[in-house]
């Protein structure tokens, strides 16, 4: 309709899960949301630097004579260096999370442009959603499903501010531009078998919406449709979005679509989280996420708060039951998550009823 | 939860949202960013003047619009691309961006390029089933998509609905269609059942009034969740020319719309009578016509209207008749009366007239300010209404003021001189001293205002570069004695003479003299009012006068302080320890356990609770009007201003009780075990495990001899351990946010009456927010008063049992408790207020106090400490003696 090129996209249905399983994945999800927190993976970037990989790493087999310096980029380990991947999302899984993220953090179009590999997003995105589907699969029990959560980063670019202070009616990027990225993103995901989309670390609320069109256009062509969580970025004491919204405004701006969940994660810690998650804990009609960092950068830009510190950081979201969803995002490891998963065992989810789905 | 619960209320946002609910009152959309409405924005957009037109969006904002609507319906105009510009720049104003926009076309490309540049959640403004339900479907699909709200127009396949029936038929239609098959959430869905003109003369038009009211009531009653909105302006159009008349069938028209469900519409604010205030004979016309009421409304209407032709508003014949007379008069009766309807009229022909534009600012309007500071220096006019004069002053001088800049005239100053004006660092309160600007100004000085919270250097930096002639000094709290103290001393480092002005509700004439007076090489004068200001003003500066006027002044400050020495030392002061031993001994023998222990908030109070709770004497004095409530309105001197400062009293609180959003009343309070741990110290107890302390009060104890033989202190009323296993205390804290903003907007917009006026009753509204809460405290979480029943007047008379003492005031002068209080009861995360180093209350209308509930408990006055009891605190507190004297300094009796 509106995103004229999306029909460029090929589309084999053949590869993709049938209905009838991402509709059964998607009740064991609601059942499971009903009956206690779900905890929420931690960092990726945390964990793969833990295996100081090289250029040649970043590169692997398949792009040994790229024209442009490839290391940095995390997404594309799920091509080059799946194991690492797998590797990651198992430690979580033991560690207790119930929802890993697939490794696509930046793998849109928009955000490959950097690197020159726009033609792999597609690829990355299914990819990086069938090693998360393998390893949630190898720890699922008919009791605990795990589940997976594709997700879409904000790219590295804003549709409603300005990069030129002395244009401000400048963009750099368009709806247009972004619901074509992310539409292909979400067929992506889809196809590797993720159960959830997952659009974070919302800095512009803007990009969110196109994400959220696209995904809508994308399971239009599909034929069925994943629950979505969205997950926005408080930046600053200030208590607004980069774009400037309050968390209100953006709960009001995301509510448009059915979602299984709205949330805060990044850019601060639990503590500095509380109040802004409040507003989401007593007012959201859906459920509710949040994993905030570990805590606030140290003045060497690294993250210290400890698993034990965090977990208790997060208790005060769990005791007033503002939360169906806990987990980490920058300085998590599993150590975090497996103390955040205990903590949250001990309580109970803010009371949870699947949203209707248009039809 | 679901979308398809019962209906939730139409939620909106900007950068800040915007929530519709059954209670809300009429939802004001802003229309002046419509090309087809307004020749001068669509002209700024033809010629891409974006800032300009950015001017007309804030406007609307400041004016009060809820909801923007941008319409770039114009064949001149490529209205894609416009409209993504436009909104594009909005995006980058965040004053503009905080209200939802409505996205305005009659082309859905238009509309669809507007909705792809926003990221709060818009109204779409219109779709219909005008090209059949095919393309209506597509489209609300889309809006669905794109995450908006929309108005659908009583529009089908054949035409527009013109008739009751037709209106009632294709709203249900379009409604059933949005809510079934679309999945459209109805509170998203605002119908527009078409305002059209009446009084046209043709017969089929006599209902369209009555018609859409009559199918607005329908839709509200059968078509849950849906809203109703219009273009008002549309039912005057037989009368264009004759704005009397259409002003008051627009507020006619929106009186009946309102009452029948109309929630939202496009209303030009400008083109709007109060009801109220629409003449008798004509409200029965024009009703007559809306309602239609009678065969002959129409012809009735069109010869009635014919009085009015031409005229700009309705007006008594006392107001028409000064606009009969010279140019100058009629500036000065504008500047005396306060009147801005005429004035840039007045200005523009002064200006042309004159053929300088600084001419007429030292001509007629400085001759008109003259007058109004004559009539104020002689009584005969009153601070509301300088400051009302000044804001016709203020109109005139921004009105001129390009042109100065054309002529390069400089500086609006007038040679009077400049003032520089500042509230010192550490305190946030400005009354008074705006309104010593205000004045000021008046009377032809260059004010340079610095704000709230001015450290010394920038006062005595801005003071040289713009060289002023005097500098004003304003504070409210006693730490801000002190604070004067190092400008004082500061400018006598740096040598500088500039004379100083003190002002401010803790200051005194004997602080200005005793302390202040003998620090610097300035001349330094108090001035306990703002009246004074003009007249000290002037003598400082004159040449002539200056020498005078300062001996003059030194030799009272010299007798003040001669007068103060003698004082102090004929106050019998008694040693600490003897005036311990002099402590009343109250009995603990029924001892009211609090109900609710610990901390307990109180989120938005509404304004209308409060108004009860109000005491009004404090306002009038905080205007330099003296008197009590009520009998201040009666008053033969300024009963007449105190009763129309009154009225405009009335009309901010009735606007801040409306507009929910703007203003916010937050309160905590908090209860605790406690025990009088030493002679003046209270040890607060963890109410889950009494053996925790959490912290301490400490209190000061009377130091001069008192005739009753008693030397009490605040902690007289808490139990000592041997006298009860515990005791209770409590504190508090409550402030009123929103304040500032509102004044703000006034500010800017060149008001300082209202901005005054506003924070004055913000100041009102958080004392009585306090006496609420400690109502519902002694009544509900303490208990111990639960069929307490007082009426207004005996709760200011404080007929109840316990008190709520503040720290800095009287019964305990040392303000730093707060940061007790503020930690106990996490304020600054409970309630949003902060102190600042000086700890002064953010925002300024904010209250803090202890509350004591012994039924003994009374208010009491310290009065001045002796150098041992300085010393005893200092320790209790852990600080240094000088930090202590610094805190207390009003309170030594050797200085």
């Amino acid at each position: 309709m509106a995103t004229k090129s999306s029909e460029q996209i090929p589309l084999d249905l053949s590869q993709f899960p049938t209905a009838e399983s991402a509709d059964q994945r998607t009740a064991a999800l609601h059942e499971a949301a009903s009956q206690r927190i779900l905890v929420l993976d931690g960092a990726m970037g945390t964990m793969i630097q833990r295996h100081r990989l090289g250029e040649e790493d970043f590169r692997g087999a398949q792009l040994k004579s790229h024209d442009r310096p490839l290391k940095g980029n995390n997404d594309l380990l799920s091509m080059t260096q799946p194991e690492v991947i797998r590797g990651i999302h198992l430690a979580y899984l033991e560690a207790g999370a119930d929802i890993v993220e697939t490794n696509t953090f930046s793998s849109t179009t928009i955000a490959q442009g950097d690197y020159g590999l726009e033609h792999l997003a597609y690829e990355m995105n299914r990819a990086s959603a069938a090693i998360a589907r393998e390893a949630a699969d190898a720890l699922s029990t008919p009791d605990r499903m795990r589940f997976v959560a594709g997700a879409l980063g904000p790219t590295n670019k804003t549709a409603s501010l300005s990069p030129d202070v002395n244009n401000p009616g400048y963009r750099a990027v368009t709806f247009d531009e972004l619901a074509e990225a992310y539409e292909e993103q979400t067929l992506g995901l889809m196809a590797g078998g993720a159960d959830i989309i997952l659009i974070e670390t919302v800095f512009d609320t803007l990009n969110a919406k196109a994400a959220l069109f696209a995904a809508e256009t994308a399971f239009d062509r599909v034929g069925w449709r994943l629950p979505i969580m969205i997950s926005g970025t408080i930046t600053d004491a200030s208590g607004r979005t980069l774009s400037g919204q309050t968390t209100e405004a953006f709960l009001i701006s995301m509510s448009h679509v059915p979602l299984f969940s709205i949330g805060l994660n990044c850019a601060l810690g639990a503590e500095q989280l509380t109040p802004y998650l409040e507003v989401l804990g007593t007012r959201s009609p859906f459920g509710v996420s949040a994993y905030p960092n570990a805590g606030l950068p140290n003045e060497m830009g690294e993250y210290d708060q400890g698993p034990e510190a965090m977990a208790q950081a997060i208790e005060p979201f769990l005791e007033r039951g503002w939360v169906n969803v806990i987990g980490g995002c920058c300085g998590t490891t599993p150590d975090h998550i497996g103390a955040i998963a205990r903590m949250a065992n001990r309580y109970a989810p803010r009371p949870f009823r699947p949203n209707a789905l248009p039809s | 939860m679901s979308h398809n619960s019962t209906f939730r209320s139409l939620q909106l946002s900007g950068l800040e949202p915007l929530i519709v609910t059954p209670d809300s009152n009429f939802i004001n959309i802003g229309e002046r960013t419509n090309v087809t409405g307004s020749r001068k924005f669509a002209r700024l957009i033809r010629e891409e003047s974006y800032d300009e037109a950015l001017a007309i969006a804030r406007d609307q904002v400041e004016g009060g619009a809820q909801i923007l609507d941008v319409n770039m319906d114009e064949g001149m105009i490529d209205g894609e691309a416009a409209m993504t510009t436009f909104l594009n720049l909005i995006a980058a104003e965040p004053d503009i961006a905080r209200i939802p926009l409505m996205i305005d076309s009659s082309k859905w490309s238009i509309i669809e390029a507007g909705l792809k540049v926003v990221q709060g959640k818009s109204v779409v403004n219109s779709i219909s089933m005008k090209e059949g339900e095919a393309e209506f479907i597509r489209q609300a699909k889309l809006i669905r998509r794109y995450g908006a709200a929309t108005v659908v127009m009583a529009f089908d396949e054949n035409g527009q609905a013109d008739s009751y029936e037709r209106r009632i038929e294709i709203c249900e239609r379009a409604y059933r269609i949005l809510v079934n098959e679309v999945h459209f959430p109805p509170e998203d869905i605002i119908f527009d059942p078409n305002i059209f003109p009446v009084a046209t003369g043709m017969e089929e038009h006599r209902r369209n009034a009555l018609d859409f009211f009559e199918a607005t009531r329908w839709i509200r009653e059968n078509l849950p969740g849906a809203h109703v909105s219009g273009g008002v302006s549309n039912v005057s159009f037989s009368f264009r020319g004759n704005n009397t008349v259409r002003e008051a069938m627009h507020s006619a028209f929106l009186y009946h719309g309102i009452q029948a469900g109309m929630d939202m519409g496009i209303v030009n604010p400008t083109m709007l009578e109060v009801y109220d205030s629409i003449p008798k004979d004509l409200l029965d016309h024009v009703e007559d016509v809306l309602l239609d009421r009678r065969e002959d409304a129409t012809e009735r209407l069109l010869d009635f209207a014919e009085a009015f032709k031409g005229k700009n508003k309705v007006t008594e014949a006392s107001v028409q008749l000064w606009r009969e007379e010279s140019l100058e008069q009629r500036l000065k009766h504008a500047l005396v009366k306060g009147i801005t309807d005429f004035i840039e009229e007045d200005t523009e022909a002064a200006r042309v007239k004159l053929g300088s534009p600084l001419l007429v600012i030292e001509g007629p309007l400085m001759d008109g300010m003259n007058v109004v500071g004559d009539l104020f220096g002689s009584g005969k006019m009153f601070l509301p209404q300088v400051v009302k004069s000044a804001r016709v002053m203020k109109r005139a001088v921004a009105y001129l003021t390009p042109y100065l800049e054309e002529e390069k005239a400089g500086s609006t100053g007038t040679g009077a001189g400049t003032v520089l004006l500042a509230t010192v660092k550490g305190d946030v309160h400005d009354i008074g001293k705006n309104i010593v600007s205000v004045v000021l100004a008046c009377n032809g000085y260059n004010v340079i205002d610095l704000g709230v919270m001015v450290p010394k250097e920038k006062i005595l930096d801005e003071a040289v570069r713009v060289g002023a002639d005097i500098i004003g000094l304003s504070g409210l709290i006693t730490p801000s004695l002190e604070e004067m103290i190092d400008v004082a001393e500061e400018m006598k480092r740096r040598g500088m003479t500039t004379p100083v002005l003190i002002g401010g509700a803790t200051t005194s004439r004997v602080h200005t003299a005793v302390k202040l007076a003998p620090r610097s090489d300035s001349p330094i004068v108090h001035v306990n009012d703002a009246s004074r200001a003009v007249p000290v003003a002037a003598q400082l500066i004159s040449t002539s006068r200056r020498e005078v006027f300062t001996q003059e002044i030194n030799a009272d400050y010299a007798k003040v302080r001669e007068q103060y020495a003698r004082d102090r030392a004929a106050k019998k002061m008694m040693p600490l320890a003897t005036a311990r031993s002099k402590a009343p001994e109250y009995e603990f023998t029924e001892i009211a356990v609090p109900r609710k222990l610990g901390v307990h908030t109180v989120d938005s109070v509404p304004i209308s609770t409060l108004r009860s709770y109000i005491d009004w004497s404090p306002f009038f004095s905080s205007w330099g009007l003296a008197g009590q409530y009520p009998r201040i309105l009666k008053d033969k001197v300024v009963g007449e201003e105190a009763e129309k400062l009154f009225v405009d009293a009335q009309r901010v609180l009735d606007l801040l009780e409306k507009d929910a959003e703007g203003i916010e009343a937050k309160a905590v309070y908090g209860l605790f075990p406690a025990l009088r741990s030493a002679d003046e110290t209270v040890t607060l107890y963890d109410p889950e495990s009494s053996e925790e302390p959490l912290g301490s009060f400490e209190f000061l104890r009377q130091q001069i001899v008192q005739q009753n033989g008693l030397q009490q202190s605040l902690a007289d009323f808490i139990a000592p351990s041997s006298a009860a296993p515990i005791d209770y205390i409590g504190c508090f804290a409550v402030s009123i946010h929103g304040v500032d903003a509102i004044a703000k907007i006034h500010e800017v917009a060149g008001d300082d009456y209202e901005a005054i006026l506003v924070k004055a009753i913000g100041d009102r509204l958080a004392e009585a927010l306090a006496e609420w809460l400690h109502r519902d405290v002694r009544m509900n979480a303490w208990g111990y008063a639960q069929d307490e029943g007082l009426s207004n007047e005996e709760l200011i008379r404080e007929r109840y049992q316990g008190i709520r003492p503040a720290p800095g005031y009287p019964a305990c002068p040392d303000h730093l408790d707060k940061q007790l209080i503020w930690e106990l009861l996490e304020a600054e995360q409970t309630i949003g207020s902060q102190l600042t180093e000086s700890l002064a209350m953010t925002p300024a209308s904010s209250v803090s106090g202890y509350y004591f509930a012994h039924p003994e408990s009374r208010y009491l006055g310290i009065g001045l400490i002796s150098e041992d009891q300085l010393q005893d605190l200092a320790k209790r507190r852990n600080i240094s003696r000088d930090s202590a004297a610094r805190w207390l300094a009003s309170n030594l009796h050797t200085s």
